[in-house]
């Protein structure tokens, strides 16, 4: 009944009506941007607006992107239109989420400038050199912001691996179609021959970051770790956080700025200090992102201390699965940087079999061995 | 063009979409006729992202089926450039027709073919000029694009793709502007391996393609199967929706089950059995440790 009205739109109500509802639905966390909202309204031109099914699928189809923003599109729906209060966007078998902003203490900022800036250069350096080998948990609020700058130093990022696509070299296989070309451009004469040689291409670095409770005082840092693996290669760093259910941060994480980019992650993250299932989590991982091809011939870093509430073996043979999907495994544990560690927690002890190398990750020079074992990896 | 004309489904509604598709054997529900409808009257690339075994490929095929139209597939993979989806020159025959001229000029020199410039003109004729998927989707009116799997591809591919479709035109240095004379429908599938950049998706209508309902699935393998007795589809459709359930490293989708409900009928089954489900459980389960849970649960309560 409808279609003939393609040119001229919706009339102007029903565009005060989808107004709104992009609202709520920015609200519910769908990222619905104008020109998506533009194209919901050039889809219910063509549609009948005053049939339900129809606007609804109108707008599934135009106002999301990704199977996550499904759940919260059908709660806000049916808010907007229904009337009735939604079931939270998250299902409801799941812990009410405990929402807490991933930034540090008010404080950590502030009085970090004039501390670089005093004109103490020796003392400094030595001082820089105290404050690497220090335990993050035991920093004073200026150490951490000093230590937080000395992050945009670390470029973690995984080696290269043979790419299928080919890039010119002096040396290497004849390129047959770069010399004819070439040919061509004489006239037909074999003048030069071009070779050519497989290009490199990174492979992918996954972080899997425990942020549960036993975790909290390491989850900011390496939180911080991952931007700045994300800032260093964007398209191919992914970044989980782990605790009683599996979060993706990396799209937070691609925020310039790392304070922002914590606090938006923190956002993210529902089970911030919350209790530990690794083996499901990181089943979860598996089955949705690491079988289909996130952790396929990928460096993965789990970070976790191994306190596992759940059943160990349950942990085991997922990370055997995945160590199986991967090109190598590295987990890193706090706790390894303390006198008379032993990995003796029932998860570590599950994992121990699976693992590539076991890395500490309590300080900064930790993490920057961190940094050279994903490189070599 | 054909979706002016009133005989046409999708001039119509999405209902009338979805009875087409129906008529050609694909089954639709109410999302993916709606989301066909929209993507022919808005012009707008059609992204479909579920499990693999949906019916995200075969919904290609359904829609260039009902328009009439060309079905043309690029099947993407990781290092795909544009010389293998766009075009490509056939440089043998540039230079056989290079030497060809040599030798006209030499056993005739007067013959006035030795015009360098009239010489390279016509070494980049459109006969030279081999036309890959796009290329092909572009010139062929009417005609439905698939770009299967685009999640293969690398992400530069993905920058050249959205260059494509937002021009709907491609342009050879060589040789000019190539236009489509009707938009191809564009349908991009992804089976979520990588996450595709919200560039490309913004221009789509997206759609995730869940299993189907009981009772569609009932009526997809009956469609699809007519030889298979009413029983078996019914006892099938259950057994699988029962796995989809069971948390399996694969859970089967519609794909699986039409081999599987095939598999068992050729064994001569009229319904479900523990010894023939087991025999075949390979057609359904494609992983070793889901074959095994699945034998120690569903055909475990088959086996009574």
């Amino acid at each position: 009944m409808t279609t003939g009205r393609t040119t001229a739109g919706p009339p102007r109500d029903v565009v005060d009506v989808v107004l709104g509802f992009a609202r709520t639905l920015r609200h519910a966390g769908v990222p619905a941007g104008p020109d998506r909202v533009q194209a919901l309204l050039g889809a219910l031109g063509h549609l009948d607006v005053l049939d339900p099914n129809q606007v609804y699928w109108a707008g599934r189809l135009t106002l999301c992107a990704d199977p996550e923003d499904l759940d919260r599109y059908d709660a806000a729906f049916a808010l907007y239109f229904g009337g009735r209060r939604p079931a939270r966007g998250r299902s409801a078998s799941e812990p009410p989420p405990l929402l807490r902003p991933a930034a540090f203490e008010p404080d950590a900022a502030g009085d970090g400038e004039d501390t670089d800036d005093s004109p103490r250069f020796a003392v400094h350096a030595s001082q820089h050199e105290i404050l690497r080998h220090k335990d993050v948990t035991t920093l004073s609020a200026t150490e951490r912001a000093q230590l937080q700058r000395l992050f945009a130093l670390l470029a973690p990022r995984a080696a290269g691996r043979r790419s299928l696509r080919y890039t010119r070299a002096p040396r290497g296989r004849v390129d047959l179609e770069r010399t004819v070309r070439r040919m061509l451009s004489r006239g037909g004469e074999p003048a030069e021959l071009v070779r050519r040689r497989r290009r490199h291409k990174p492979r992918r670095l996954v972080l899997l970051i425990d942020v549960s409770g036993s975790m909290a005082p390491y989850a900011d840092w390496l939180l911080r770790f991952g931007h700045a693996a994300v800032r260093s290669a964007p398209l191919n760093t992914e970044v989980f956080t782990l605790g009683t259910r599996l979060t993706r941060v990396t799209r937070e994480l691609r925020l310039r700025d790392p304070d922002r980019a914590l606090a938006a992650a923190g956002r993210a993250v529902p089970d911030w200090r919350g209790g530990t299932r690794l083996g499901d989590t990181l089943k979860a991982f598996s089955d949705r992102w690491g079988q289909r091809g996130v952790a396929r011939g990928a460096v993965l870093v789990v970070c976790s201390d191994g306190w596992e509430r759940g059943d160990p073996a349950e942990l085991g043979s997922q990370l055997a699965r995945l160590s199986r999907l991967a090109h190598a495994v590295v987990w890193v544990n706090p706790h390894k940087g303390k006198d008379g560690f032993a990995p003796v927690t029932g998860g570590m002890v599950a994992a121990l079999p699976y693992i590539d190398s076991l890395v500490a990750g309590h300080s900064f020079a930790a993490l920057t061995e961190l940094v050279e074992v994903i490189a070599d990896a | 063009m054909a979706l002016a004309d009133t005989s046409d489904p999708a001039a119509l509604g999405p209902t009338d979409i979805g009875r087409a598709l129906e008529a050609t054997g694909y089954l639709p529900d109410e999302g993916l006729s709606t989301a066909a409808f929209l993507a022919l009257r808005m012009h707008r690339p059609l992204f479909l992202e579920g499990d693999a075994g949906v019916g995200k490929t075969s919904l290609a095929q359904a829609l260039a089926e009902v328009l009439g139209a060309e079905l043309v597939r690029l099947q993407c993979y990781e290092g795909i450039d544009a010389a293998q989806a766009l075009y490509d020159w056939d440089f043998p025959r540039q230079v056989l027709h290079l030497r060809a001229a040599e030798t006209a000029v030499r056993a005739d020199p007067d013959s006035g073919a030795t015009d360098a410039a009239e010489l390279e003109r016509s070494l980049y004729d459109r006969r030279f000029l081999i036309a890959r998927p796009i290329l092909r989707a572009l010139e062929h009116t009417p005609s439905v694009l698939l770009i299967d799997e685009i999640d293969r591809a690398d992400d530069e591919f993905e920058a050249f793709l959205l260059e494509v479709l937002a021009d709907n035109a491609v342009t050879i240095p060589e040789l000019g502007t190539i236009r489509a004379a009707a938009p191809p429908l564009v349908v991009l599938t992804s089976n979520r391996t990588r996450e595709v950049h919200d560039a490309l998706k913004r221009r789509c209508l997206y759609h995730w393609v869940a299993h189907p309902s009981y009772e569609r699935e009932v009526a997809i393998l009956r469609r699809r199967l007519p030889e298979v007795s009413e029983r078996l589809a019914r006892e099938v459709a259950a057994a699988v929706r029962r796995m989809r359930a069971a948390d399996l490293l694969k859970p089967p989708g519609v794909a699986e089950s039409i081999d599987w409900a095939q598999a068992l009928h050729l064994l001569g089954a009229d319904g479900l059995d523990a010894d023939r489900a087991a025999a075949t459980l390979g057609a359904v389960l494609k992983y070793q440790e889901d074959a095994v849970r699945i034998r120690d649960t569903v055909l475990a309560e088959l086996a009574g």
